[in-house]
This record gives C-alpha cells, sequence and structure tokens, in this order.
C-alpha cells in the first residue's frame, strides 16, 4: 500500500494563512477587530472578556525578558490505550502538535517574575483542549519538585477542559499525582499562586488548580467541576445568569480575587514579596 | 426473584424454570429432583460461558447492579459495633457517602464509602451515590480522626461521580475533591482503597488515594463514563449515540480490573462469585475480608515516614512518556 502514503512533509507543509481580521468574543458575542484586541492584550475593549492565549504569550506577560528557561522540553505524549474513536489519539496529538503552537498542553521552568524567582508551569488551552494527561502531569510534578527542592514560589496558570479522555484511567491518576507534588510542595512554606484562566474545569480545577495558597482568576472566566452542558442535562433546568464564572467563584469565596491581565504579573510579584522569605 | 441483565436473559429464562420446577415438586417427586439437578448444572455451565466473554460495556452494567452489595452491607458482614458519624461540621450531612469507625476482625478501623441506597426512596434520599462537596469533607474529618487515633483507614469506593449541580459547584465541588487528594497523601495512617462498584472519575479517586488500591472483579474505574465518553468523542453531526456506542467507548477507556491491574494502576483483583457480587453477598465479602486483613498487617509493618514515601512513588510513577529530541 506504499502508493497510497503521500509525502507528508510536502502535502501538509504550512502556509502562513493570514488570520481572519475580526475575531467573536467568547463572552459579549460581539465582533470586533482583531487588531484591537491583540494590542489590549487579548483583552475584549467592549466588555473585559480575556481571551485564551498560548503558554508562550503567558510567559511572555508574566517572565521578565529572557528569564524563563523550559524543563521538560523533551517529553512527549504517548498512546497508553491505543485509543480509537472517530479518530486515532496518535493523530489528534499531530494535529495538536500541528495546529497549536507548542508541543504539549503544558510548558513548565524557572522565571524571574519582577526580578523574583519562582517556578511558572502554564497549560495552553490551543493544545487539545489544555486537558490534563501524562505529560502534563509529569512537567507539573517536575515543575513543583524543583520548587520544593530549591524552595520557590510556584504559580501555576490553568486553562483546561480537564483530565485527557483519550488517556483512559491515567489521565484520572495524574489528578492525584499533581496533588501529592502540592502536598509536599506546601511542606516549604513557599507560597503556590493558581492562577484560573477561561476555562478552567474537570480534572484540573478538582486537582492542583483549586490547591493554591492564593487562587486568582481572570475576569470572566469559566471555572468549575462539571462543565454547564452536563449540569443542565442533570437538573433539567437552566442555570443561573453569571454561574461558574470568575465573579461567581469570587462570591461564593472560592478564589481571592479576579485580577486584570495588565495587572496580573504585578499582583504576583506583590503576593510573593509579601509571604515568600524569612524576613 | 432475581433482577437479570440483557445478556443474562437466557440463564434467567433457566434459572425461573427450576424456581418452577422446585414449587411443583416440593422435594417429594425422585424425577423432578433429577431433572431440577441437571437443570441446575446447565444453569451453571451457561452462566459461565456468558461470563468468559462479559464485555467491559456488560461489565459495566454488573458493577451498577441494583441488588450489587454497597458500603453498607459490607460494614454489616464483615464488621461489628459500626458507629457512624456525621456532617462535615460546615455546611450539612451528605447521605451519598457513610462514614464511621467499626471494629473489623478485632482492629478498630476508620470506613468511608459512597453509598447508593436501595429502592427508589433511598436512591433518591443518598442522591445514587453521587456525593456533594460535603460528602468529601465529612470523608476527609473522618480520615483525619483516624490518622489522630492511629487507626487504618478503609474506602469503598462505589459512585457514578461527583455530582453535577448548581449547589455542588457553589459550595466548592473542586475545592473538596482537590483538598482529599491532597491532604490524604499526608494522613500518617495506612490506607487501603476498594472499588466495589463504580469507580465513577474524580468523584471516585477524591476517596481513593491508597496505600494498597484494589478492584473487585467486576467493578469499573474511569476517569469519564461510557455514555459520556460516547456522548463527546462518538457523536457524528446530529446522530444520537446509543448502546453500540457506548460498547466502544467502554472498550477504549480500558476500565475493567484486569485492564488496570494490566496498566499497573490498582495492586490486586479480589475474585467475585461466579455471575457477579450479588450472587453472593457473603462469599463476597469473606473474600474482601480475607484481603483487607492481609493489607492492614502488611502496611501496619512500616512506618509512616516508609507509608508516606511509598504512597507518594506509587502515584507519581504513574504516566506514559516518551522522551522526544526537540529540534530548537
Ligand atoms: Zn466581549
Amino acid at each position: 500500500m506504499a502508493w497510497f502514503k503521500k509525502d507528508k512533509d510536502i502535502t501538509s507543509k504550512r502556509v502562513n494563512v493570514p488570520e481572519g481580521l475580526w475575531v467573536k468574543c467568547n463572552s459579549c458575542k460581539e465582533i470586533i477587530y482583531r487588531q484591537e484586541v491583540d494590542k489590549n492584550l487579548k483583552i475584549c475593549p467592549k466588555c473585559n472578556y480575556h481571551f485564551r492565549i498560548s503558554a508562550n504569550e503567558r510567559i511572555t506577560l508574566l517572565a521578565d525578558e529572557g528569564s524563563f528557561v523550559e524543563i521538560g522540553i523533551d517529553l512527549a505524549s504517548v498512546d497508553p490505550l491505543n485509543f480509537k474513536d472517530q479518530k486515532l489519539y496518535k493523530d489528534r496529538l499531530k494535529d495538536a502538535r500541528e495546529k497549536s503552537n507548542t508541543n504539549e498542553a503544558a510548558t513548565a521552568g524557572p522565571a524571574l517574575i519582577n526580578g523574583h524567582p519562582a517556578i511558572l508551569v502554564v497549560l495552553d488551552f490551543s493544545f487539545m483542549g489544555g486537558s490534563m494527561g501524562s505529560v502534563v502531569g509529569e512537567k507539573f510534578i517536575m515543575a513543583a519538585e524543583k520548587a520544593t527542592k530549591e524552595k520557590l514560589p510556584l504559580i501555576s496558570i490553568a486553562s483546561s477542559g480537564g483530565a485527557r479522555m483519550q488517556e483512559g484511567i491515567i489521565s484520572l491518576m495524574q489528578m492525584a499525582k499533581t496533588s501529592a507534588a502540592i502536598s509536599r510542595f506546601k511542606k516549604t512554606k513557599m507560597p503556590y499562586i493558581s492562577v484560573l484562566c477561561d476555562p478552567t474545569f474537570g480534572g484540573v480545577s478538582a486537582s492542583f488548580a483549586m490547591l493554591g495558597d492564593m487562587i486568582i482568576a481572570e475576569p470572566k472566566s469559566l471555572i468549575g467541576f462539571a462543565g454547564p452542558r452536563v449540569i443542565e442535562q442533570t437538573i433539567k433546568q437552566q442555570l443561573p445568569d453569571g454561574f461558574q464564572t470568575a465573579e461567581f467563584l469570587l462570591q461564593h469565596g472560592m478564589i481571592d480575587m479576579i485580577v486584570n491581565r495588565k495587572e496580573l504579573k504585578q499582583t504576583i510579584a506583590n503576593l510573593i514579596s509579601l509571604t515568600a522569605g524569612n524576613k | 426473584m432475581h433482577y437479570y441483565l440483557d445478556f443474562e436473559k437466557p440463564v434467567a429464562e433457566l434459572e425461573n424454570k427450576i424456581e418452577e420446577l422446585r414449587r411443583l415438586a416440593d422435594g417429594k417427586d425422585m424425577n423432578i429432583t433429577t431433572e431440577i439437578k441437571k437443570l441446575e448444572n446447565k444453569a451453571r455451565d451457561l452462566r459461565a460461558d456468558i461470563f468468559s466473554k462479559i464485555t467491559p460495556w456488560q461489565k459495566t452494567q454488573i458493577a451498577r447492579h441494583p441488588e450489587r452489595p454497597y458500603t453498607l452491607d459490607y460494614i454489616e458482614l464483615m464488621t461489628k459495633d459500626f458507629v457512624e458519624l456525621h456532617g462535615d461540621r460546615k455546611f450539612s450531612d451528605d447521605p451519598a457517602i457513610v462514614a464511621g469507625f467499626a471494629n473489623f476482625q478485632g482492629i478498630p478501623v476508620a470506613i468511608i464509602g459512597h453509598q447508593k441506597g436501595r429502592g427508589t426512596k433511598e436512591r433518591i434520599e443518598r442522591n445514587f451515590g453521587q456525593p456533594h462537596p460535603e460528602g468529601y469533607r465529612k470523608a476527609l474529618r473522618v480520615m483525619k480522626l483516624a490518622e489522630k487515633f492511629g487507626k487504618p483507614i478503609i474506602t469503598l469506593i462505589d459512585t457514578p461521580g461527583a455530582y453535577p449541580g448548581i449547589e455542588a459547584e457553589e459550595r466548592g465541588q473542586s475545592e473538596a475533591i482537590a483538598s482529599n487528594l491532597m491532604e490524604m497523601f499526608q494522613l500518617r495512617t495506612p490506607i487501603i482503597a476498594v472499588i466495589i462498584g463504580e469507580g465513577g472519575s474524580g468523584g471516585a479517586l477524591a476517596l481513593a488515594v491508597g496505600d494498597k488500591v484494589m478492584m473487585f472483579e467486576h467493578s469499573v474505574y474511569s476517569v469519564i463514563s461510557p455514555e459520556g465518553c460516547a456522548a463527546i468523542l462518538w457523536k457524528k453531526n446530529n446522530s444520537q449515540v446509543g448502546k453500540g456506542e457506548y460498547e466502544k467507548a467502554a472498550e477504549a477507556l480500558k476500565m475493567t480490573s484486569a485492564d488496570l491491574l494490566n496498566l499497573g494502576i490498582i495492586d490486586e483483583i479480589i475474585p467475585e462469585p461466579l455471575g457477579g457480587a450479588h450472587r453472593s453477598k457473603e462469599e463476597t465479602a469473606e473474600a474482601l475480608e480475607a484481603v483487607l486483613l492481609r493489607s492492614i498487617d502488611e502496611l501496619r509493618e512500616k512506618s509512616f515516614d516508609e507509608l508516606l514515601e511509598e504512597r507518594y512513588n506509587k502515584f507519581r510513577i504513574i504516566g506514559k512518556l516518551e522522551e522526544v529530541e526537540q529540534q530548537p
């Protein structure tokens, strides 16, 4: 069947497709000129919704220039269950690597935040919905263990639909694994700051994301355990306005604060200087 | 009358016939008695044959069987002097989780488990074994008591999942589950977790961080239910998913006890009587009792530091990945 195999390198070579000039806001549904959003740190100028950004953009936003050093860069997902739905997991991974700007849903490593050394873990929703499988779990625990060993603050930025179904029970176990990492890190008495971005659900929210000593959310982010559609189908009634938004979580005492992206770096730096160290 | 699953129908017919013959014979007619013996052997062979080739989706049905023994059945069959403790001291008491202390073979232990409830009324009261945050917080409270009093913890897992509802979200379902996961890694007492029926995702895992994790033969343990998985991954445009897709999803998820042993997620499979745990609750409880006793003995030999180190590493190593050199 060799004749059937096309040369993938040639046929799938990525051309630089000009991105659409307009973009629709997830929150207010307005159609906005993309440049206007990009100039504004990808914040909707109409309603203040914070668009999802890539791990690289996030690191640029938070880390002092040139200070971030990625760890676990070589870790790649395999297909432990030979999972096949309407598509092979292997193919989904390949697509995700091609379509997103990253090779996995998590990027981790040490960085300086306004001069404060810390360890960063950033999820990227564009890679399979930021879902947590073996690699995300491993990168998280590597980061947390490094922070524990070097007694440095730990910062995680979540944006994820939850566990990566295609890794089955192994993805579920990453919840335990990442929580185990935090249970050890907490003994360092260094701060663990968890930032919740749109969206943070399921296996990620029910593990490391909700375990922050201090929890920050970006405005209007959707955050919860079960997805809104699952809840609607279960209780057979409409969900109240604003349900599972960052504002809803703040009101219910589940997070410490909502912080605009423009002030996020300064807020994290402040929290580190107020809580880390023995002065 | 037993409750029969779809794929047990051939055996159901035979067994109903046996019952009928028994009523007729009244123990006197020797011909009928021989006939009954013959039919009983046939039924056993037929059942063994059916059960030798059940699919993961069929196993899911057995794990959810309405007559399957629940946490309170095991407590009654295996322990003495059970004292149930109620409430999370923060909001309320969640009947979907049962927690307390009991005397297990002369050893005082904490027992915590999901409870599904039998019959419509109790099922609704116990929310079909789907806990709210207060259930997980009660569980953690009792686990911390066990640590304080130096008693081993036995958890029995049997839930479709943590409840997806408005109040559950308002009261922090995610936080409650996450806190249990984190805290269980620091509890200085042995923890033995047993999946007795349905191990439904995070809502199951929140009680299943153990030094030993075991599954009953026909229990299932998965990141998502076959129905939930099929609805997401097998849905095409407007087509409805059904039994065919559930079969595929259950197969793909690798959620049976044999799969999990194979993947190195669990330590041991506890065998069930032919046809499933509900066919003989006593026999099933005895099998569990033996495994628990052996595990408690083994774990009590270890220092708490050893225990925590091993518990950490047990979960630390779970994951399959490869190292691929990245082009700069
Ligand atoms: Zn907007």
